[in-house]
């Protein structure tokens, strides 16, 4: 039937909110990382600030903690010159009961310009920005298992700054991702950017058949998965996952799917490994590897900042 | 009061009638048809010219939310709204606060809704206490009370040995379980599994949640004989299995929503929470056999599975919406939508939301069995007047319901319809009227 247009994008087809790498066209990626590319330099001056946002108020608004990603969020707001709120939502309205539109029309009240959203709910970024005032801009930092847009921009700037071309990839997305809205954002940014071999590595308990509905190819033999690949990322495996239906023991994943140097081996020699943080050593990957010579996990973070002050400079540039 | 209905197109479905003749009613029975009704002496004339006369509809789930849910709808307004669709019955559910379990509460709510006299309401019982799946109602009260069958409504008996005993019960007593086919944790997602679901990072609902579950009842129906009917079915397996077992000879019939007949889960767009609905919308060919089966009998009757939810609870991220959407003034234009895609004629559209939910309710509705959701000379003069031509917006505006929220009213504009209520009777007396 009918679907209205893309809700990020404005009638120019700018984006005035990021909700989802799905959709977007190649152009408004590339500019994006080239963006992102500028603001490194920044960050490596004494002076780590630009005053792109200067009189601006970001709202970080997270219904479900996250200190690693808030804080870098925070970062970027601040090396753009803007003011920074943070609303740990997650201890204080909604547990009195206070609906999330009406959190949102309250910290509209307060003449937020942009909301920084991460929520357990997928679309939750969506509904908040169907109905925020046209001025304000909305970041998803993520929402359930759907997306987390960021992550997918800064693992994309990653895999550009070290391979350059994304047309003769191939690339192995690694653990638990039906769960995992940074393996969603991964995909459809690999997708959208031109690699020709996505992998979903994983037990069919994480990795279901129907993923490869998303144009990837479904692995269930880490072998396999990871043979002669140039970027392997690996995911983080959540606690509750680690015991019960979905996997027996965290310890028999590691022996079926944990990166370790002897599998790493299998891939291309030059092959670099990605992991969105938070490491869990001795889960899904073994510390030779999260600290070898082809680990950029900490590069990843350097780059985060980076694609993040890109992301909300731009958003901030356009009008609904 | 004497009425005559003139110079309309009088369609029985049951009959096959489909031709412009005059109707006289008196009291509250039809007393003549065509020819007949030539020289009555009517206080009320209709003028009907332009207009299909035909049954009052007849729509199997219809949830009203009174007890106990009256910010989202009210049996005031809810059966303003059945009379504005031009249904004349319907069957209302169990689930609400309290539970339909007592017999009290079921001739309250029978009492106040003959009191309003704007469609009549058949109420299923519980087929468990307050829907717990672990002790059975008083089935025989409740019959007495008024209610027409028994149902766990969306919330599945998880204990085969209580839903086999359930079976067994009611099968005793010769009164029919509605039951909605759904495993209880394969059934936990909020979302189709497919593309849709993957893609948006929604919890899936599998075909094998329906599928296991018709399993399960197909097989107690053969170890007990119950009469079944099947609620809401949203799939092409499931379609594929509810045709073996009638050819088998089970006693099972089935119904479909409106929603499920017409929409998919691509029409869940960007986390549309208008599209959060129980049973979740399913893909293409799903939807394509729905169709089929409706057309060819397999699916006895099309329903409008009518949920008005509040504001506030649809106003939600996408799982965490209520289910559930507005439909009964939906449930005459979606059928003929329906017919006139697959090139059906008006009669046949038609029957699907009268006379063959009759055959489905059976026995229990009495005398009314033989004419309701018919025009028969003799028969309860239940009718719908409507304008097949006529097309009009689904937009909150246009809505008697207290549920504004419908799949079908997407966008500011709302979906373009055709086929409008004009005029709807019960029991000979005008419920609705909207002015030309």
């Amino acid at each position: 039937m009918l679907n209205r247009r893309n809700p990020q994008l404005n009638q120019h087809g700018e984006l005035i909110h990021l909700l989802s790498i799905e959709g977007l066209p190649r152009a408004v990626l590339t500019q994006i990382l080239d963006t992102a590319g500028t603001f490194l330099s920044v960050n490596e001056r004494e002076v780590k600030k630009v005053p792109l946002l200067r009189g601006k108020s970001v709202f970080n608004l997270f219904f479900e903690n996250s200190t690693r990603t808030r804080t870098t969020f925070e970062i970027a707001a601040k090396r753009l010159s803007a003011d920074v709120l943070n609303l740990d939502i997650a201890r204080s309205s909604t547990a009195k009961g206070e609906s999330l539109l009406d959190t949102i029309s309250n910290l509209s009240a307060m003449h937020a310009d942009m909301f920084v959203v991460r929520h357990g709910e997928s679309g939750a970024p969506h509904l908040i920005a169907q109905h925020c005032a046209p001025h304000v801009h909305v970041v998803n930092a993520g929402d359930g298992r759907h997306a987390h847009p960021t992550q997918g921009l800064l693992d994309m700037y990653t895999i550009r700054h070290y391979k350059r071309d994304f047309s003769q990839l191939s690339v192995a997305v690694v653990g638990d991702i039906v769960h995992s809205r940074v393996a969603r954002s991964d995909i459809h940014g690999l997708t959208i950017l031109g690699v020709p071999d996505i992998r979903a590595v994983g037990p069919k308990t994480l990795v279901p058949g129907d993923l490869a509905q998303m144009g990837v190819r479904v692995c269930h033999d880490m072998a396999e998965g990871i043979r002669d690949a140039d970027v392997i990322i690996m995911l983080r495996l959540q606690n509750e996952r680690m015991s019960g239906a979905m996997l027996p023991s965290a310890g028999e994943f590691f022996k079926s799917y944990g990166l370790t140097p002897e599998k790493l081996a299998l891939a291309k020699p030059d092959a670099i490994v990605m992991h969105p943080g938070p490491i869990n050593r001795g889960v899904e990957i073994d510390s030779a590897v999260a600290d070898g010579r082809q680990s950029v996990i900490l590069p990843q973070v350097t780059f985060g900042i980076a694609v993040r002050m890109a992301v909300m400079s731009t958003i901030a540039g356009n009008q609904a | 009061m004497r009425i005559a209905i003139r110079n309309g197109r009088v369609i029985d479905p049951a009959s096959g009638r489909d031709e412009p003749a005059d109707l006289a009613i008196a009291g509250d029975r039809i007393v003549a048809i065509g020819e007949k009704a030539a020289g009555f002496e009517a206080e009320r004339t209709i003028e009907a010219t332009g207009l299909v006369v035909a049954p009052g509809l007849v729509d199997l789930a219809a949830r009203l939310r009174e007890p106990g849910q009256e910010h989202e709808g009210m049996l005031e307004s809810e059966l303003a709204a059945a009379a504005a669709g031009g249904v004349t019955s319907l069957v209302c559910l169990p689930d609400t606060d309290p539970v339909l379990d007592e017999p009290g509460l079921v001739e309250m709510l029978k009492f106040r809704a003959r009191k309003l006299s704007r469609c009549r309401v058949f109420p299923l019982g519980a087929l468990t206490r307050r829907l717990e799946g672990q002790a059975l109602t008083e089935m025989l009260e409740l019959t007495e009370a008024g209610c027409v069958g028994f149902s766990q409504v969306d919330v599945p008996v998880t204990d085969t040995l209580v839903l086999q005993r359930a079976l067994q019960y009611a099968s005793t007593h010769g009164y029919a379980v509605w039951l909605r086919p759904q495993d209880a944790w394969l059934g936990k997602g909020v979302a189709a599994s497919g593309a849709v679901a993957t893609r948006l990072g929604l919890s899936g609902v599998p075909v094998a949640a329906e599928t296991i579950a018709l399993h399960t009842l197909f097989e107690l129906v053969r170890a007990t004989g119950a009469r079944l009917h099947l609620c809401r079915l949203s799939s092409a397996a499931g379609v594929a299995l509810l045709r073996q077992a009638k050819a088998e000879g089970l006693p099972v019939t089935a119904d479909v929503s409106i929603n499920s007949l017409h929409l998919t889960d691509v029409d869940i767009g960007y986390f549309n929470a208008d599209m959060r609905l129980t049973p979740p919308l399913r893909q293409g060919a799903d939807r394509a056999a729905l169709q089929a089966a409706l057309a060819d009998g397999t699916i006895d009757a099309l329903v409008s599975d009518h949920n008005p939810v509040a504001e506030d609870q649809k106003n939600l991220p996408f799982g965490e919406a209520e289910p559930g959407a507005t439909g009964l003034e939906l449930l005459l234009p979606l059928a003929l939508r329906w017919g006139a895609d697959r090139g059906l004629s008006l009669g046949r559209s038609l029957a699907r939301v009268t006379c063959e939910p009759v055959r489905v309710l059976g026995d229990v509705l009495g005398s009314l069995a033989s004419s309701a959701g018919r025009l028969v000379e003799g028969g309860v003069a239940d009718i719908c007047l409507f304008d097949p031509q006529a097309e009009w917006r689904v937009t909150p505006e246009a809505l008697s319901s207290q549920g504004k929220h419908t799949p079908f009213a997407f966008g500011s504009t709302g979906m373009g319809l055709r086929g409008r209520v004009r005029t709807t009777l019960v029991a000979g007396t005008i419920a609705f009227d909207r002015r030309p």
